[in-house]
């Protein structure tokens, strides 16, 4: 089931939520929304389902929202089949678990209903497949936020909806308990397939678990791509900001082909594109101070202070940083390996 | 245990203290009353408490008591969500006069509001004429009683209930939405259960309000024997009559059964919030 989205706005009053946005998510993807909060991207994410209204469209081109090539922006969140799970959960707390599992099955049309021995099966294959057997007579209250959480998901698994929206799912539950829900999300997807779009602040989540990712910021999109692609080669000084630590230098670039050349360009650097050395590495090398090491993690984080009077973080891989003996206080050098600039023009 | 006990205490102070407050207030001002109560009437013997529970004035003062107060109470109910749920979810010119006036029967002495009602509902009052020109009795009449009733009990259920309907989680009724709940499925599977603690707590205020109460009903009810003779009525004029003996015992039945009647809702309510984890 693919979604489509085709220039959309929304406005709250006279703030600017969503501006002319225009994304294809193709048949059993997983694609993210990733941005700040205020970026829009929860917005686009409820329109799609149906909560949200879009603003009216100016022509026919406008404020089209598709599932399957099916216009579907008039109608309502009930009939447009679509699973939604909340930051929050939004568990019926008068519910057990199974009765929350199988609203959806049970309020279906007397015509369409399933019998109550396959609603009994369907509900219990789910609670197989969020690894909460036996938790059927549980009520909500009684869980961890990582169990809601995954009570919702099969709630909204239930329907077999068309597309499957999550709202920040993870947003509420502590750092482990994320790592390990994101790695089953990404399973569960192989498993069941189902068109997702995920919404989510956090880029790590982001690059980890989907196929694709939209990165958003004030209302717009700034680049769609894969995880690989969004990081690697990123399309503005927003998304490279974003998405990871990231050093600014300012200074002449010079692009290669061309030789064209930008003075007071912003140049940006990610902390594991740095090399640091003891000695002077050629003209691009700049003379600095360490000021701090934290050695916690795959890699040592390096912490100096240039000539410029700029503050910059490098990241050495920590079985190198073994054999460098590096020490606060010691002049070093740094060379940039690799560099993103970004400048609409280049003046010669 | 007892030693982490004594600790957790510590971490909180004033625990001895306030445990000591409480139950010296609570004792000094329920208990004893209540205590007195139980031991003038136990001066009566069981024989004459049966003998008086079985006087048919009695039973019918009784019978008219509980069956007025429950069946005020359900309605102030039902009508008191529709009123609470207006206030709350829709945003209209009056709002704040119409909360504003809720309170008003709760606030005036009982007697002004035995006054007023008399006023309207008596055979020459505006909406009583209008009744008895249909052949309904408004006043001195078992429906006086009830009209007082649910007058008085009134803002106990819509102050219990606003709240409740407040802190309703609209991401719920999103989510039912989302799964192809139609409004009225959505209201009636998980917005109504929602409220359903909430409901009872104002059943229960409303009720207790209405068991009581006195002066509002003593104008509109008539005190006709047999008929609109609410049961603290009888014990004033047990009292009196100066059978001191005979109102006691009245006392002692309906605080048994008062006692009988809110115990069983508030059962209702540990086994709801046990249930879904609520404590």
């Amino acid at each position: 089931m693919s979604v489509e989205v085709q220039h959309v706005s929304k406005t709250f009053g006279s703030y600017k939520a969503i501006e002319d946005v225009s994304l294809k998510v193709h048949s059993g993807e997983l694609v993210a929304l990733l941005g700040p909060s205020g970026s829009g991207k929860t917005t686009l994410l409820r329109m799609i389902a149906g909560l949200e209204v879009p603003d009216p469209p100016a022509n026919q081109d406008e404020g089209k929202i598709l599932f399957f090539d099916q216009d579907v922006a008039t109608r309502s969140v009930s009939e447009r089949q679509v699973g939604f799970v909340f930051q929050h959960y939004a568990l019926f707390k008068h519910m057990s678990v199974f009765e929350n599992i199988a609203f959806g099955l049970r309020v279906r049309p007397r015509s369409q209903r399933l019998p109550k021995a396959q609603i009994d099966q369907r509900v219990k294959e789910l609670l197989q497949l969020i690894q909460l057997e036996g938790f059927g007579n549980r009520f909500p209250l009684q869980l961890s936020g990582g169990q809601r959480q995954r009570v919702a998901l099969a709630r909204a698994l239930a329907i077999e909806p068309k597309v499957l929206l999550l709202d920040e799912p993870f947003g509420a539950l502590d750092a482990k308990v994320r790592q390990k829900l994101r790695e089953w999300l990404r399973r569960l997807h192989e498993q069941v397939h189902t068109t997702t779009i995920l919404v989510t602040h956090d880029q790590e989540e982001a690059l980890e678990v989907a196929d694709r990712v939209v990165v958003m910021n004030h209302a717009k999109i700034e680049q769609i791509g894969t995880p690989e692609e969004v990081f690697h080669n990123p399309a503005s000084e927003f998304v490279i900001d974003f998405l990871g630590s990231v050093n600014v230098f300012s200074g002449r670039h010079v692009e290669p082909s061309s030789e064209a050349k930008t003075d007071g360009a912003k140049i940006y650097v990610r902390p594991h594109e740095l090399q640091i050395s003891k000695e002077s590495l050629g003209s691009a090398s700049i003379s600095a101070q360490i000021q701090r090491i934290q050695r916690a993690g795959t890699s040592a984080k390096v912490f100096v202070h240039t000539n410029k009077e700029q503050n910059v973080r490098v990241d050495v891989p920590i079985h190198e940083f073994q054999f460098m003996d590096l020490e606060i206080h010691q002049q070093v050098f740094i060379t940039p390996l690799q560099s993103h600039v970004f400048s609409p023009d280049y003046t010669i | 245990m007892s030693a982490m006990r004594a600790t957790q205490t510590r971490r909180l102070p004033g625990f001895g203290l306030t445990l000591g407050f409480t139950l010296f207030y609570v004792t000094l001002m329920i208990v004893i009353p209540i205590a007195a109560l139980l031991f003038k009437a136990s001066s009566i013997s069981m024989q004459e408490l049966v003998e008086t529970f079985k006087t048919p004035r009695v039973q019918a003062s009784l019978r008219l008591t509980f069956g007025a107060s429950l069946l005020a109470a359900t309605i102030n109910t039902l009508f008191g969500f529709i009123v609470a749920w207006t206030l709350v979810r829709y945003r209209f010119v009056g709002r704040r006069l119409i909360d504003s006036l809720i309170d008003l029967p709760f606030a005036m002495p009982t007697a002004v509001s035995g006054i007023a009602l008399m006023a309207i509902y008596a055979p020459t009052g505006i909406v009583g004429k209008q009744f008895l020109a249909w052949g309904i009795k408004t006043a001195i009449s078992p429906l006086g009683v009830l009209i007082a009733l649910i007058f008085i009990g009134f803002p106990f259920a819509v102050r219990t209930m606003q709240p409740a309907i407040e802190e309703l989680e609209l991401e719920a009724e999103q989510a039912s939405a989302s799964l192809g709940a139609s409004r009225f499925q959505t209201f009636l599977r998980v917005t109504v259960p929602s409220l359903i603690p909430a409901a009872l707590t104002g059943f229960t205020l409303a009720l207790a309000r209405a068991l009581g109460e006195y002066g509002s009903v003593i104008f509109i009810a008539g005190n006709l024997p047999m008929r609109t003779e609410i049961a603290s009525l009888l014990i004033v004029s047990r009292l009196d009559e100066n059978d001191i003996v005979g109102a006691c015992a009245i006392a002692v039945v309906m605080l048994a059964a008062t006692f009988v009647l809110l115990l069983a809702i508030q059962g209702i309510q540990w086994r709801i919030e046990r249930k879904t984890g609520r404590n």
